[in-house]
C-alpha cells in the first residue's frame, strides 16, 4: 500500500495513524477530519474542560503535535463520497485516492426534531459546543438537561459544581436503567438529588417554549420547567450519511466483519464501527466508549497492514464516568435485565463493585470509586469466568 | 526507561494496571503507585501499551 488515507480524525484515527506509524508503514498517510483543529480529546468537554480547570492545550489529543506522524492533513474538510471501486473519497473538492480505507468518522448528537433553531439549545461533541455551553453557564444559566445518560449526568454534575442550578430529565424511570438496572439505577438518581440536582425521572419532554430563546421546557404533562439553557443529551447517532449509496454496508454504523473490514480495502473504527465481537459470542455490537476507539483505531490500521493475515478484534468494553466524586467504571456486556450480585460494598453507598452474569458467564462489571477491583474483574471477563467462579474470588478477597 | 506520571492528570482508571500489572498498581486507597520507576526492557512493550491506553494521558516515558 502507497496511500493509506484515514477519515475522521479523532481519537480512532489518530491511534490508526499512529498504529500506522509504530508497525513500520511508511507510504502516505493522509488525515482527513471535518473539525479545523490538531486532534483533541472529548472526554475533557463534559468535565474538566467544561469547569474551567483544564485548559485547551491540555485537550490535545498528541502533546507534541502530528508532525512525527508525517501526515498529509485535511483538517477542517468533512469526507463526502466513498467509491470502493475507484477507491477514491470525495474530500470537499477533491478526489482522494486511496490503497487503503480506515473510516473513523464517529458519531453526532442525536437531536430532538424541532428543537434546533433557537439560540439556547445545545448539543456537546465539540470544543466550540462545550465553550458555548460553558459561556452560558457561567453566565448564570439555569439549565435543563434532557437525557441522564453519561453525558448529561456529567454536565450536570460539572455545573452543580460550579455552584448553578440544574434540572434534568429523563424519560426512564430510573437513569441508565437499560443499562444498569433498577437498583443502580437508583443508586444514581441517589447521587444527583444528593448534589442538588432537580432530577425527574419518568417525565416526557413536549416541546421547547420560549419568545426567540429558551424560557421554559414544557413536559408532557402540561408542567413546565423554567431555563435558559437546554442541553440536548438523548444519545448519538453514527455518522455515515457521507457513505450512503456507497458499497458499505451502513446499519446503524459501518457494519464490519471480525477483522474489522468493511468493503476490499476499507476498514472501520470506534464509534462508527458495528462489528461481530468474539469475546461476546460474535454479538454485532457498536461501541461509542473512548477505549474502543484507541484499541479498534489501532487494530483497524494492522487489519489494513496485514491483509490475509489480519486477526480478529476481540474486546472487552471498558467505559468510565466521573461523577461528582464518583469514578463509575463498567466493564463487559451486560443489561440492566441481568442477574446482578454486589459483591464489595454496598449499593447504599457510593463505593461498591456489582456483577452482572450473562447466562453462566461473568458478563460484566460495574464498579463505584472501585478502580482496582474493576480492572481485576475486566480480566476475569475476558478469560470467560463463569459466574459462580467471579462470585468465589469475591467472596475469597473481600 | 524512566516512567513519569502527572498525577494532575491521572484520575486512577487503572488502565494502565491491566496493561501492565507489574509496573503500575491502583491500591485500595484508590491512588496509583507506579512499583517500578525505571523497568527493564522485558516491560516496554506492556509500559508503552499503559502509555497509549491510559485516558488521559497521564503517563510519559522520559
Amino acid at each position: 500500500m502507497k496511500r493509506i488515507v484515514v477519515v475522521g480524525a479523532s481519537l480512532a484515527g489518530v491511534r490508526a495513524a499512529e498504529a500506522l506509524r509504530r508497525d513500520g508503514y511508511e507510504g502516505r498517510v493522509v488525515l482527513v477530519g471535518a473539525e479545523a483543529h490538531a486532534p483533541y480529546d472529548r472526554p475533557p468537554l463534559s468535565k474538566d474542560y467544561l469547569a474551567g480547570t483544564t485548559a485547551r492545550p491540555a485537550l490535545d489529543l498528541r502533546k507534541d503535535g502530528v508532525a512525527d506522524l508525517d501526515l498529509d492533513l485535511h483538517l477542517g474538510q468533512a469526507a463526502h463520497s466513498l467509491d470502493v471501486d475507484a477507491h477514491t473519497v470525495g474530500v470537499g473538492e477533491e478526489t482522494v485516492e486511496y490503497d487503503g480505507l480506515i473510516i473513523a468518522t464517529g458519531a453526532h448528537p442525536r437531536r430532538i426534531p424541532g428543537w434546533d433553531a433557537r439560540p439556547g439549545v445545545h448539543t456537546l461533541r465539540t470544543v466550540e459546543d462545550a465553550d458555548a455551553l460553558r459561556t452560558a453557564i457561567v453566565g448564570g444559566a439555569r439549565i435543563c438537561v434532557i437525557g441522564a445518560g453519561f453525558i448529561g449526568a456529567e454536565v450536570a454534575a460539572t455545573a452543580r459544581g460550579l455552584g448553578h442550578q440544574v434540572t434534568v430529565l429523563e424519560a426512564l424511570p430510573q437513569p441508565m436503567v437499560r443499562g444498569v438496572g433498577p437498583v443502580i439505577g437508583a443508586v444514581l438518581a441517589r447521587l444527583h438529588r444528593a448534589h442538588g440536582v432537580d432530577l425527574r425521572l419518568g417525565v416526557g419532554v413536549e416541546a421547547v417554549v420560549g419568545d426567540g430563546r429558551v424560557e421554559q421546557v414544557r413536559l408532557a404533562d402540561g408542567s413546565a420547567v423554567e431555563c435558559d439553557l437546554v442541553l440536548v443529551a438523548v444519545g448519538a447517532v453514527p455518522t455515515t450519511d457521507w457513505l450512503a449509496g456507497s458499497a458499505v454496508t451502513v446499519a446503524d454504523g459501518v457494519v464490519c466483519d471480525a477483522m474489522l473490514r468493511a468493503a476490499p480495502d476499507v476498514v472501520a473504527a470506534g464509534d462508527v464501527c458495528r462489528w461481530p465481537n468474539p469475546m461476546f459470542d460474535d454479538e454485532m455490537m457498536r461501541i461509542e466508549h473512548w477505549t474502543n476507539a484507541a484499541e479498534q483505531g489501532t487494530h483497524a490500521a494492522r487489519t489494513l497492514l496485514r491483509g490475509d493475515e489480519a486477526t480478529p478484534f476481540s474486546t472487552v468494553p471498558f467505559v468510565w464516568s466521573d461523577q461528582y466524586d464518583v469514578k463509575i467504571q463498567s466493564v463487559g456486556r451486560f443489561s440492566g435485565d441481568d442477574r446482578m450480585e454486589v459483591v464489595h460494598g454496598t449499593t447504599d453507598d457510593d463505593r461498591f463493585v456489582a456483577l452482572f452474569a450473562r447466562g453462566d458467564r461473568l458478563g460484566g462489571v460495574l464498579g463505584f470509586s472501585q478502580p482496582r477491583r474493576v480492572m481485576q474483574y475486566r480480566r476475569m471477563v475476558a478469560d470467560r469466568a463463569s459466574f459462580a467462579d467471579a462470585l468465589a474470588f469475591a467472596a475469597e478477597n473481600p | 526507561m524512566k516512567i513519569v506520571v502527572d498525577f494532575d492528570k491521572c484520575k486512577s482508571n487503572a488502565v494502565c494496571m491491566a496493561a501492565a500489572p507489574e509496573v503500575f498498581e491502583v491500591r485500595d486507597d484508590n491512588f496509583l503507585y507506579v512499583l517500578q520507576e525505571e523497568p527493564g526492557e522485558e516491560q516496554r512493550e506492556q509500559v508503552e501499551e499503559a502509555v497509549r491506553t491510559c485516558p488521559t494521558g497521564a503517563i510519559s516515558l522520559i
